[in-house]
Protein backbone atom coordinates (compact mmCIF):
# COMPACT_ATOMS: atom_id res chain seq x y z
CA UNK A 1 0.00 0.00 0.00
CA UNK A 2 2.81 2.20 0.15
CA UNK A 3 3.05 3.35 -3.47
CA UNK A 4 0.63 3.44 -6.55
CA UNK A 5 1.53 0.62 -9.37
CA UNK A 6 0.21 2.87 -12.07
CA UNK A 7 -0.55 6.66 -11.95
CA UNK A 8 -2.16 8.80 -15.24
CA UNK A 9 -2.18 12.30 -14.70
CA UNK A 10 -3.93 14.24 -16.92
CA UNK A 11 -4.41 12.27 -20.09
CA UNK A 12 -5.55 13.63 -23.27
CA UNK A 13 -5.75 12.15 -26.99
CA UNK A 14 -6.73 13.51 -29.41
CA UNK A 15 -7.60 11.87 -33.01
CA UNK A 16 -7.28 14.92 -35.51
CA UNK A 17 -9.76 18.07 -34.32
CA UNK A 18 -11.53 15.09 -31.94
CA UNK A 19 -10.84 14.79 -27.98
CA UNK A 20 -10.54 10.78 -27.60
CA UNK A 21 -10.08 11.07 -23.99
CA UNK A 22 -9.65 14.20 -21.74
CA UNK A 23 -7.95 15.20 -18.81
CA UNK A 24 -7.85 11.63 -17.11
CA UNK A 25 -6.34 10.83 -13.71
CA UNK A 26 -5.99 8.15 -11.68
CA UNK A 27 -3.95 5.72 -9.17
CA UNK A 28 -4.06 2.00 -9.34
CA UNK A 29 -2.45 0.47 -6.40
CA UNK A 30 -1.20 -2.77 -6.21
CA UNK A 31 -3.88 -5.48 -6.15
CA UNK A 32 -6.76 -3.52 -7.66
CA UNK A 33 -8.95 -4.12 -10.76
CA UNK A 34 -10.22 -0.64 -12.40
CA UNK A 35 -12.96 -1.40 -14.87
CA UNK A 36 -13.07 1.57 -17.11
CA UNK A 37 -17.30 1.27 -18.47
CA UNK A 38 -18.82 3.68 -20.68
CA UNK A 39 -20.63 3.40 -23.80
CA UNK A 40 -18.87 2.16 -27.27
CA UNK A 41 -16.54 6.17 -28.37
CA UNK A 42 -16.24 6.66 -24.75
CA UNK A 43 -12.94 6.61 -25.49
CA UNK A 44 -12.19 3.77 -23.00
CA UNK A 45 -9.94 1.63 -25.44
CA UNK A 46 -7.74 4.81 -26.50
CA UNK A 47 -7.57 5.59 -22.85
CA UNK A 48 -6.61 1.89 -22.42
CA UNK A 49 -3.79 1.78 -25.20
CA UNK A 50 -1.96 5.50 -23.73
CA UNK A 51 -2.00 3.71 -20.57
CA UNK A 52 -0.23 0.30 -21.68
CA UNK A 53 2.74 2.82 -24.07
CA UNK A 54 0.44 1.42 -27.45
CA UNK A 55 -0.78 5.28 -28.12
CA UNK A 56 1.24 8.25 -27.25
CA UNK A 57 -0.65 10.68 -25.32
CA UNK A 58 -1.16 14.50 -26.66
CA UNK A 59 -0.70 15.47 -22.86
CA UNK A 60 -0.35 14.16 -19.38
CA UNK A 61 1.65 11.32 -18.46
CA UNK A 62 1.58 7.86 -16.91
CA UNK A 63 3.92 6.79 -14.07
CA UNK A 64 4.46 3.12 -13.32
CA UNK A 65 6.83 1.67 -10.73
CA UNK A 66 8.59 -0.96 -12.18
CA UNK A 67 9.74 -4.56 -9.49
CA UNK A 68 13.58 -3.45 -9.56
CA UNK A 69 14.00 -0.03 -11.43
CA UNK A 70 11.89 2.25 -9.72
CA UNK A 71 8.83 4.51 -11.24
CA UNK A 72 9.16 5.22 -15.24
CA UNK A 73 7.32 7.03 -17.55
CA UNK A 74 6.30 5.26 -19.64
CA UNK A 75 6.23 7.40 -22.81
CA UNK A 76 9.65 8.43 -22.06
CA UNK A 77 10.90 4.95 -22.07
CA UNK A 78 12.61 3.79 -24.92
CA UNK A 79 10.65 1.66 -27.41
CA UNK A 80 13.08 -1.27 -26.63
CA UNK A 81 12.42 -0.94 -22.78
CA UNK A 82 8.77 -0.39 -23.17
CA UNK A 83 8.59 -3.22 -25.25
CA UNK A 84 10.71 -5.37 -22.15
CA UNK A 85 8.14 -4.08 -19.90
CA UNK A 86 5.10 -5.17 -21.89
CA UNK A 87 6.65 -8.94 -22.19
CA UNK A 88 8.05 -9.24 -18.84
CA UNK A 89 5.82 -7.03 -15.78
CA UNK A 90 2.57 -6.30 -18.19
CA UNK A 91 0.08 -8.05 -19.86
CA UNK A 92 -2.44 -7.44 -22.94
CA UNK A 93 -5.43 -9.22 -23.21
CA UNK A 94 -7.45 -7.97 -26.67
CA UNK A 95 -11.01 -8.50 -27.28
CA UNK A 96 -10.12 -10.51 -30.41
CA UNK A 97 -7.91 -13.26 -29.47
CA UNK A 98 -6.10 -13.22 -32.72
CA UNK A 99 -4.41 -10.00 -32.57
CA UNK A 100 -3.14 -11.24 -28.69
CA UNK A 101 -1.84 -14.63 -30.34
CA UNK A 102 0.59 -15.22 -33.40
CA UNK A 103 -1.82 -17.35 -35.21
CA UNK A 104 0.71 -19.20 -37.43
CA UNK A 105 2.50 -21.08 -34.73
CA UNK A 106 1.21 -24.01 -31.80
CA UNK A 107 -0.86 -23.04 -28.82
CA UNK A 108 2.31 -24.30 -26.96
CA UNK A 109 4.84 -22.04 -28.87
CA UNK A 110 2.38 -18.99 -28.20
CA UNK A 111 2.83 -19.46 -24.35
CA UNK A 112 6.21 -20.60 -24.53
CA UNK A 113 7.47 -17.21 -26.09
CA UNK A 114 6.56 -15.00 -23.41
CA UNK A 115 8.70 -17.03 -21.56
CA UNK A 116 11.55 -17.36 -23.57
CA UNK A 117 11.10 -13.10 -23.60
CA UNK A 118 11.98 -13.30 -19.98
CA UNK A 119 14.98 -15.61 -20.49
CA UNK A 120 13.82 -19.08 -19.78
CA UNK A 121 15.58 -21.73 -21.89
CA UNK A 122 15.17 -25.07 -21.18
CA UNK A 123 12.84 -26.68 -24.03
CA UNK A 124 11.28 -29.12 -21.31
CA UNK A 125 10.88 -26.49 -18.75
CA UNK A 126 9.31 -24.10 -21.34
CA UNK A 127 6.63 -27.27 -22.45
CA UNK A 128 6.15 -28.37 -19.06
CA UNK A 129 4.83 -24.37 -17.81
CA UNK A 130 2.74 -24.24 -21.29
CA UNK A 131 1.12 -27.67 -20.46
CA UNK A 132 0.30 -26.51 -16.52
CA UNK A 133 -0.90 -23.10 -17.58
CA UNK A 134 -3.07 -25.20 -20.60
CA UNK A 135 -4.50 -26.83 -17.73
CA UNK A 136 -5.01 -23.71 -15.71
CA UNK A 137 -7.27 -22.07 -18.28
CA UNK A 138 -9.45 -25.44 -19.15
CA UNK A 139 -7.89 -26.65 -22.32
CA UNK A 140 -6.62 -30.04 -22.89
CA UNK A 141 -3.12 -30.42 -22.97
CA UNK A 142 -3.19 -32.74 -25.87
CA UNK A 143 -3.96 -29.92 -28.14
CA UNK A 144 -0.78 -28.18 -27.11
CA UNK A 145 0.67 -28.76 -30.87
CA UNK A 146 -2.41 -27.26 -32.31
CA UNK A 147 -2.41 -24.11 -33.87
CA UNK A 148 -5.36 -21.41 -32.22
CA UNK A 149 -6.98 -21.10 -35.50
CA UNK A 150 -8.06 -24.22 -34.92
CA UNK A 151 -9.22 -23.48 -31.64
CA UNK A 152 -12.86 -21.85 -30.75
CA UNK A 153 -13.35 -18.28 -29.85
CA UNK A 154 -13.56 -19.60 -25.56
CA UNK A 155 -10.24 -21.16 -26.40
CA UNK A 156 -8.46 -18.85 -28.02
CA UNK A 157 -9.22 -16.21 -25.40
CA UNK A 158 -8.42 -18.45 -22.34
CA UNK A 159 -5.06 -19.36 -24.39
CA UNK A 160 -4.76 -15.94 -24.78
CA UNK A 161 -5.15 -15.34 -20.87
CA UNK A 162 -2.31 -17.81 -20.35
CA UNK A 163 0.13 -16.25 -22.80
CA UNK A 164 -0.42 -13.24 -20.91
CA UNK A 165 -0.27 -14.53 -17.58
CA UNK A 166 2.60 -17.17 -17.96
CA UNK A 167 5.21 -14.57 -17.53
CA UNK A 168 4.41 -13.68 -14.05
CA UNK A 169 3.42 -10.05 -14.87
CA UNK A 170 1.79 -7.59 -12.35
CA UNK A 171 -0.41 -5.90 -14.12
CA UNK A 172 -3.15 -6.51 -16.63
CA UNK A 173 -4.56 -4.59 -19.22
CA UNK A 174 -8.20 -6.14 -20.67
CA UNK A 175 -9.93 -4.73 -23.57
CA UNK A 176 -13.16 -6.31 -23.21
CA UNK A 177 -12.14 -9.62 -23.08
CA UNK A 178 -15.16 -11.75 -23.17
CA UNK A 179 -16.71 -9.26 -25.76
CA UNK A 180 -18.40 -11.02 -28.66
CA UNK A 181 -18.78 -14.41 -26.90
CA UNK A 182 -21.40 -16.99 -25.69
CA UNK A 183 -22.89 -16.51 -22.41
CA UNK A 184 -21.79 -20.12 -21.20
CA UNK A 185 -18.60 -19.12 -22.77
CA UNK A 186 -18.53 -15.64 -21.15
CA UNK A 187 -19.08 -16.96 -17.88
CA UNK A 188 -16.28 -19.47 -17.83
CA UNK A 189 -13.38 -17.12 -18.77
CA UNK A 190 -15.01 -14.44 -16.05
CA UNK A 191 -14.62 -17.33 -13.44
CA UNK A 192 -11.33 -18.49 -14.62
CA UNK A 193 -10.02 -13.99 -14.76
CA UNK A 194 -11.86 -13.80 -11.10
CA UNK A 195 -9.65 -16.69 -9.67
CA UNK A 196 -6.49 -16.04 -11.47
CA UNK A 197 -6.69 -12.24 -10.26
CA UNK A 198 -7.23 -13.03 -7.00
CA UNK A 199 -4.64 -16.06 -6.92
CA UNK A 200 -1.76 -14.24 -8.44
CA UNK A 201 -2.80 -10.86 -6.88
CA UNK A 202 -2.99 -9.03 -10.00
CA UNK A 203 -3.41 -5.38 -10.83
CA UNK A 204 -5.73 -4.93 -14.06
CA UNK A 205 -7.31 -2.37 -15.70
CA UNK A 206 -10.41 -3.64 -17.13
CA UNK A 207 -12.38 -2.12 -20.26
CA UNK A 208 -15.71 -3.59 -20.68
CA UNK A 209 -19.38 -1.68 -21.80
CA UNK A 210 -21.01 -4.91 -19.82
CA UNK A 211 -21.88 -3.57 -16.18
CA UNK A 212 -22.43 -7.24 -15.06
CA UNK A 213 -18.63 -8.03 -16.14
CA UNK A 214 -17.20 -5.09 -14.07
CA UNK A 215 -19.49 -6.03 -10.95
CA UNK A 216 -18.22 -9.45 -10.81
CA UNK A 217 -14.58 -8.00 -12.07
CA UNK A 218 -13.40 -4.66 -10.42
CA UNK A 219 -13.48 -3.44 -7.60
CA UNK A 220 -13.17 0.43 -8.78
CA UNK A 221 -15.45 1.60 -11.73
CA UNK A 222 -14.49 4.75 -13.85
CA UNK A 223 -17.54 5.92 -15.95
CA UNK A 224 -16.52 7.54 -19.36
CA UNK A 225 -18.59 9.98 -21.35
CA UNK A 226 -17.28 11.65 -24.58
CA UNK A 227 -13.58 10.75 -23.52
CA UNK A 228 -14.17 12.36 -19.94
CA UNK A 229 -14.88 10.68 -16.26
CA UNK A 230 -17.94 11.43 -15.38
CA UNK A 231 -17.50 9.40 -12.29
CA UNK A 232 -15.49 7.11 -10.22
CA UNK A 233 -15.34 4.82 -7.08
CA UNK A 234 -16.07 1.54 -5.43
CA UNK A 235 -17.96 -0.24 -7.94
CA UNK A 236 -20.54 -1.61 -5.93
CA UNK A 237 -21.08 2.20 -4.99
CA UNK A 238 -20.93 3.45 -8.61
CA UNK A 239 -23.81 0.57 -10.00
CA UNK A 240 -25.70 0.70 -6.39
CA UNK A 241 -26.13 4.64 -6.13
CA UNK A 242 -24.38 6.11 -9.12
CA UNK A 243 -24.38 9.86 -8.83
CA UNK A 244 -23.93 11.09 -12.24
CA UNK A 245 -26.96 11.41 -14.85
CA UNK A 246 -25.04 9.23 -17.54
CA UNK A 247 -23.99 6.66 -15.27
CA UNK A 248 -27.66 6.34 -13.79
CA UNK A 249 -28.99 6.11 -16.93
CA UNK A 250 -26.24 3.93 -17.94
CA UNK A 251 -27.60 1.25 -14.52
CA UNK A 252 -31.59 1.70 -15.15
CA UNK A 253 -30.62 0.47 -19.15
CA UNK A 254 -29.70 -3.09 -17.15
CA UNK A 255 -31.85 -5.93 -18.74
CA UNK A 256 -33.45 -7.85 -15.85
CA UNK A 257 -33.16 -11.45 -16.33
CA UNK B 1 -12.39 -5.96 23.09
CA UNK B 2 -12.10 -5.34 26.90
CA UNK B 3 -12.70 -1.45 26.56
CA UNK B 4 -15.85 -0.09 26.34
CA UNK B 5 -15.17 2.21 23.19
CA UNK B 6 -17.66 2.34 20.35
CA UNK B 7 -16.41 -0.42 17.31
CA UNK B 8 -18.58 1.79 15.11
CA UNK B 9 -19.62 5.90 15.40
CA UNK B 10 -21.66 7.69 13.30
CA UNK B 11 -22.24 11.42 13.82
CA UNK B 12 -24.76 13.97 11.48
CA UNK B 13 -25.15 11.35 9.27
CA UNK B 14 -27.61 12.68 6.10
CA UNK B 15 -28.23 11.25 3.11
CA UNK B 16 -30.24 12.09 -0.11
CA UNK B 17 -30.56 10.42 -3.76
CA UNK B 18 -30.91 12.85 -6.69
CA UNK B 19 -32.88 11.45 -9.36
CA UNK B 20 -31.24 13.02 -12.81
CA UNK B 21 -34.04 11.63 -15.17
CA UNK B 22 -36.81 13.27 -12.72
CA UNK B 23 -35.37 16.47 -13.48
CA UNK B 24 -32.66 16.34 -10.52
CA UNK B 25 -35.61 15.61 -8.31
CA UNK B 26 -33.99 15.62 -4.98
CA UNK B 27 -35.31 12.17 -2.26
CA UNK B 28 -33.65 13.38 1.33
CA UNK B 29 -33.77 9.81 3.18
CA UNK B 30 -31.79 10.69 6.25
CA UNK B 31 -30.98 13.44 8.04
CA UNK B 32 -28.63 13.70 11.25
CA UNK B 33 -28.13 10.46 12.03
CA UNK B 34 -25.88 9.79 14.86
CA UNK B 35 -25.26 6.12 16.59
CA UNK B 36 -22.22 4.43 18.01
CA UNK B 37 -22.03 0.48 18.65
CA UNK B 38 -19.81 -1.04 20.90
CA UNK B 39 -18.32 -4.83 20.97
CA UNK B 40 -21.25 -6.78 22.23
CA UNK B 41 -23.64 -4.85 21.37
CA UNK B 42 -26.49 -5.37 18.41
CA UNK B 43 -28.15 -2.22 17.63
CA UNK B 44 -31.64 -3.29 15.85
CA UNK B 45 -32.91 -0.07 13.61
CA UNK B 46 -36.76 0.34 13.29
CA UNK B 47 -39.22 2.40 12.01
CA UNK B 48 -41.83 1.93 9.15
CA UNK B 49 -41.23 0.44 5.61
CA UNK B 50 -39.31 3.25 4.24
CA UNK B 51 -37.97 5.33 6.92
CA UNK B 52 -33.92 4.61 5.52
CA UNK B 53 -33.25 1.46 7.61
CA UNK B 54 -31.92 -0.03 4.39
CA UNK B 55 -30.24 3.39 3.03
CA UNK B 56 -28.42 4.14 6.58
CA UNK B 57 -27.12 0.48 6.84
CA UNK B 58 -26.34 0.83 2.63
CA UNK B 59 -24.36 3.72 3.91
CA UNK B 60 -22.48 2.67 7.13
CA UNK B 61 -20.91 -0.15 4.68
CA UNK B 62 -19.84 2.44 1.49
CA UNK B 63 -22.47 1.19 -0.68
CA UNK B 64 -24.47 4.20 -0.61
CA UNK B 65 -22.38 7.91 -0.62
CA UNK B 66 -23.16 9.66 2.43
CA UNK B 67 -23.90 13.52 1.38
CA UNK B 68 -22.15 14.86 5.04
CA UNK B 69 -21.58 13.81 8.82
CA UNK B 70 -19.08 11.00 9.77
CA UNK B 71 -19.14 7.13 9.79
CA UNK B 72 -16.05 6.20 11.55
CA UNK B 73 -14.92 2.37 12.15
CA UNK B 74 -12.79 1.46 14.85
CA UNK B 75 -9.11 -0.12 13.25
CA UNK B 76 -5.99 -0.99 14.27
CA UNK B 77 -6.62 1.18 17.23
CA UNK B 78 -7.59 4.22 15.04
CA UNK B 79 -10.49 5.52 14.00
CA UNK B 80 -10.95 5.30 10.35
CA UNK B 81 -13.29 7.54 8.34
CA UNK B 82 -15.61 6.41 5.29
CA UNK B 83 -17.52 9.14 4.10
CA UNK B 84 -15.37 10.68 1.60
CA UNK B 85 -12.62 7.86 2.10
CA UNK B 86 -10.73 6.71 -1.07
CA UNK B 87 -12.16 2.97 -2.38
CA UNK B 88 -9.16 1.19 -1.19
CA UNK B 89 -9.78 2.50 2.22
CA UNK B 90 -13.33 1.51 2.00
CA UNK B 91 -11.96 -2.01 0.27
CA UNK B 92 -9.44 -2.05 3.81
CA UNK B 93 -12.12 -1.61 5.87
CA UNK B 94 -14.55 -4.12 4.17
CA UNK B 95 -11.60 -6.88 4.13
CA UNK B 96 -10.33 -6.89 7.86
CA UNK B 97 -13.19 -4.94 9.79
CA UNK B 98 -16.69 -4.71 8.37
CA UNK B 99 -19.00 -7.47 7.12
CA UNK B 100 -22.73 -6.89 5.42
CA UNK B 101 -25.01 -9.60 4.73
CA UNK B 102 -27.76 -8.38 2.37
CA UNK B 103 -31.06 -10.00 1.77
CA UNK B 104 -29.76 -11.57 -1.51
CA UNK B 105 -27.24 -13.31 -2.95
CA UNK B 106 -25.62 -12.32 -5.67
CA UNK B 107 -24.68 -15.93 -7.48
CA UNK B 108 -21.54 -15.91 -9.29
CA UNK B 109 -21.37 -18.33 -12.32
CA UNK B 110 -19.97 -21.88 -12.33
CA UNK B 111 -18.50 -20.77 -8.32
CA UNK B 112 -19.98 -23.67 -6.41
CA UNK B 113 -21.44 -23.21 -2.74
CA UNK B 114 -19.21 -24.13 -1.06
CA UNK B 115 -16.49 -22.17 -2.79
CA UNK B 116 -18.53 -19.23 -2.58
CA UNK B 117 -18.72 -19.37 1.35
CA UNK B 118 -15.20 -20.30 1.65
CA UNK B 119 -13.53 -17.15 -0.69
CA UNK B 120 -13.77 -14.36 1.91
CA UNK B 121 -11.68 -16.70 4.15
CA UNK B 122 -9.55 -17.56 1.18
CA UNK B 123 -9.04 -14.05 0.57
CA UNK B 124 -7.28 -12.86 3.72
CA UNK B 125 -4.79 -16.16 3.36
CA UNK B 126 -6.22 -18.54 4.44
CA UNK B 127 -4.79 -22.04 3.95
CA UNK B 128 -7.95 -23.28 1.43
CA UNK B 129 -8.40 -26.77 2.92
CA UNK B 130 -8.72 -25.22 5.85
CA UNK B 131 -11.29 -22.47 4.29
CA UNK B 132 -13.51 -25.07 2.52
CA UNK B 133 -13.78 -27.28 5.80
CA UNK B 134 -15.02 -23.62 7.92
CA UNK B 135 -17.60 -23.57 4.88
CA UNK B 136 -18.80 -26.70 4.93
CA UNK B 137 -19.16 -26.65 8.79
CA UNK B 138 -21.24 -23.47 8.37
CA UNK B 139 -23.27 -24.62 5.78
CA UNK B 140 -23.49 -27.36 7.38
CA UNK B 141 -25.02 -25.32 10.76
CA UNK B 142 -27.26 -23.68 8.46
CA UNK B 143 -28.95 -26.82 7.32
CA UNK B 144 -27.96 -26.49 3.48
CA UNK B 145 -27.76 -30.24 2.78
CA UNK B 146 -24.66 -31.51 1.41
CA UNK B 147 -25.61 -32.35 -2.03
CA UNK B 148 -25.77 -29.25 -2.65
CA UNK B 149 -22.47 -27.61 -1.14
CA UNK B 150 -20.90 -29.06 -4.69
CA UNK B 151 -23.47 -26.71 -6.88
CA UNK B 152 -23.00 -22.92 -8.14
CA UNK B 153 -26.35 -21.61 -6.13
CA UNK B 154 -27.79 -20.27 -9.14
CA UNK B 155 -30.58 -22.78 -9.02
CA UNK B 156 -31.17 -23.05 -5.10
CA UNK B 157 -34.36 -21.74 -3.37
CA UNK B 158 -34.67 -18.24 -1.87
CA UNK B 159 -34.11 -19.22 1.72
CA UNK B 160 -30.88 -21.73 0.59
CA UNK B 161 -29.08 -18.74 -1.12
CA UNK B 162 -29.63 -16.33 1.75
CA UNK B 163 -28.60 -18.90 3.60
CA UNK B 164 -25.29 -19.10 1.86
CA UNK B 165 -24.99 -15.56 1.96
CA UNK B 166 -24.94 -15.48 5.56
CA UNK B 167 -22.59 -18.06 5.75
CA UNK B 168 -20.21 -16.27 3.31
CA UNK B 169 -20.75 -13.53 5.47
CA UNK B 170 -19.80 -15.09 8.77
CA UNK B 171 -16.73 -17.19 7.69
CA UNK B 172 -14.50 -14.06 8.72
CA UNK B 173 -14.56 -12.98 12.54
CA UNK B 174 -15.33 -9.59 11.74
CA UNK B 175 -15.00 -7.30 14.14
CA UNK B 176 -18.73 -4.88 12.61
CA UNK B 177 -21.11 -7.06 11.30
CA UNK B 178 -24.20 -5.46 9.23
CA UNK B 179 -27.36 -7.16 8.81
CA UNK B 180 -29.81 -5.99 6.57
CA UNK B 181 -32.73 -8.66 7.33
CA UNK B 182 -30.51 -12.01 7.88
CA UNK B 183 -33.26 -14.08 8.05
CA UNK B 184 -36.20 -12.73 5.89
CA UNK B 185 -37.15 -15.10 3.54
CA UNK B 186 -36.48 -18.43 6.42
CA UNK B 187 -38.32 -20.93 8.15
CA UNK B 188 -38.60 -21.51 11.58
CA UNK B 189 -35.93 -24.16 12.12
CA UNK B 190 -33.32 -22.83 9.54
CA UNK B 191 -34.05 -18.82 11.04
CA UNK B 192 -33.35 -19.98 15.16
CA UNK B 193 -29.28 -21.43 13.17
CA UNK B 194 -29.12 -17.94 12.46
CA UNK B 195 -30.16 -16.26 15.36
CA UNK B 196 -27.98 -18.43 17.29
CA UNK B 197 -25.03 -17.53 15.02
CA UNK B 198 -25.73 -14.46 15.41
CA UNK B 199 -25.88 -14.19 19.02
CA UNK B 200 -22.53 -16.26 19.14
CA UNK B 201 -20.98 -13.46 17.42
CA UNK B 202 -22.26 -11.01 19.01
CA UNK B 203 -20.99 -12.75 22.62
CA UNK B 204 -17.88 -12.85 20.74
CA UNK B 205 -17.53 -9.32 20.87
CA UNK B 206 -18.58 -8.26 17.33
CA UNK B 207 -20.35 -4.96 17.30
CA UNK B 208 -23.57 -5.19 15.01
CA UNK B 209 -26.06 -3.05 13.41
CA UNK B 210 -28.94 -4.89 12.01
CA UNK B 211 -32.45 -4.94 10.19
CA UNK B 212 -35.05 -7.44 11.67
CA UNK B 213 -38.80 -7.36 11.22
CA UNK B 214 -39.56 -10.70 12.85
CA UNK B 215 -40.14 -9.04 16.80
CA UNK B 216 -38.88 -12.49 17.95
CA UNK B 217 -35.85 -12.54 16.03
CA UNK B 218 -35.21 -8.94 17.19
CA UNK B 219 -35.89 -9.93 20.91
CA UNK B 220 -33.50 -12.79 20.45
CA UNK B 221 -30.19 -11.29 19.11
CA UNK B 222 -31.03 -7.11 19.74
CA UNK B 223 -29.37 -5.02 22.47
CA UNK B 224 -30.59 -2.14 22.17
CA UNK B 225 -32.88 -0.46 19.25
CA UNK B 226 -32.12 2.74 17.46
CA UNK B 227 -35.57 4.58 15.61
CA UNK B 228 -35.05 5.96 12.11
CA UNK B 229 -37.37 8.51 11.06
CA UNK B 230 -38.75 8.51 8.20
CA UNK B 231 -38.01 11.85 6.02
CA UNK B 232 -41.70 13.29 5.55
CA UNK B 233 -41.83 13.13 9.77
CA UNK B 234 -38.39 14.98 9.70
CA UNK B 235 -38.38 18.96 9.41
CA UNK B 236 -38.57 20.06 5.45
CA UNK B 237 -35.52 20.33 3.92
CA UNK B 238 -34.76 22.44 0.67
CA UNK B 239 -33.24 20.53 -1.78
CA UNK B 240 -29.99 23.16 -1.62
CA UNK B 241 -29.62 21.81 2.24
CA UNK B 242 -28.97 18.11 1.22
CA UNK B 243 -26.88 18.55 -2.15
CA UNK B 244 -23.53 16.91 -1.59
Amino acid sequence: MSSPLLSACRVTKRFGGRTACHDVSFDLWPGEVLGIVGESGSGKTTLLNCLAGRLVPDGGSVAYETRSAGIVDVHHLSEARRRLLARTEWGFVNQDAREGLRMGVSAGANIGERLMAVGARHYGEIRGQAIDWMARVEIDADRIDDRPTTYSGGMRQRLQIARNLVSNPRLVFMDEPTGGLDVSVQARILDLLRGLVEGLHLSAVLVTHDLGVARLLTHRLMVMQGGAVVEQGLTDQVLDDPQHPYTQMLVASILPV
Amino acid sequence: MTSSQPALRVCGLAKSFTVHAQGGLALPVLRDVSLAVSPGECLALVGPSGAGKSTLLRSLYGNYRADSGSIRVRQDDSWTELVGAEPRTVLDVRHRTMGFVSQFLRVIPRVSAVDIVAEPLRRRGADPAEARRKAEFLLGMLGIPSRLWALPPATFSGGEQQRINIARSLIVDYPVLLLDEPTASLDVANRDGVVELICQRRDAGAAIVGIFHDTDVRDAVATRVHEVIPPASSPPVSPAGVSP
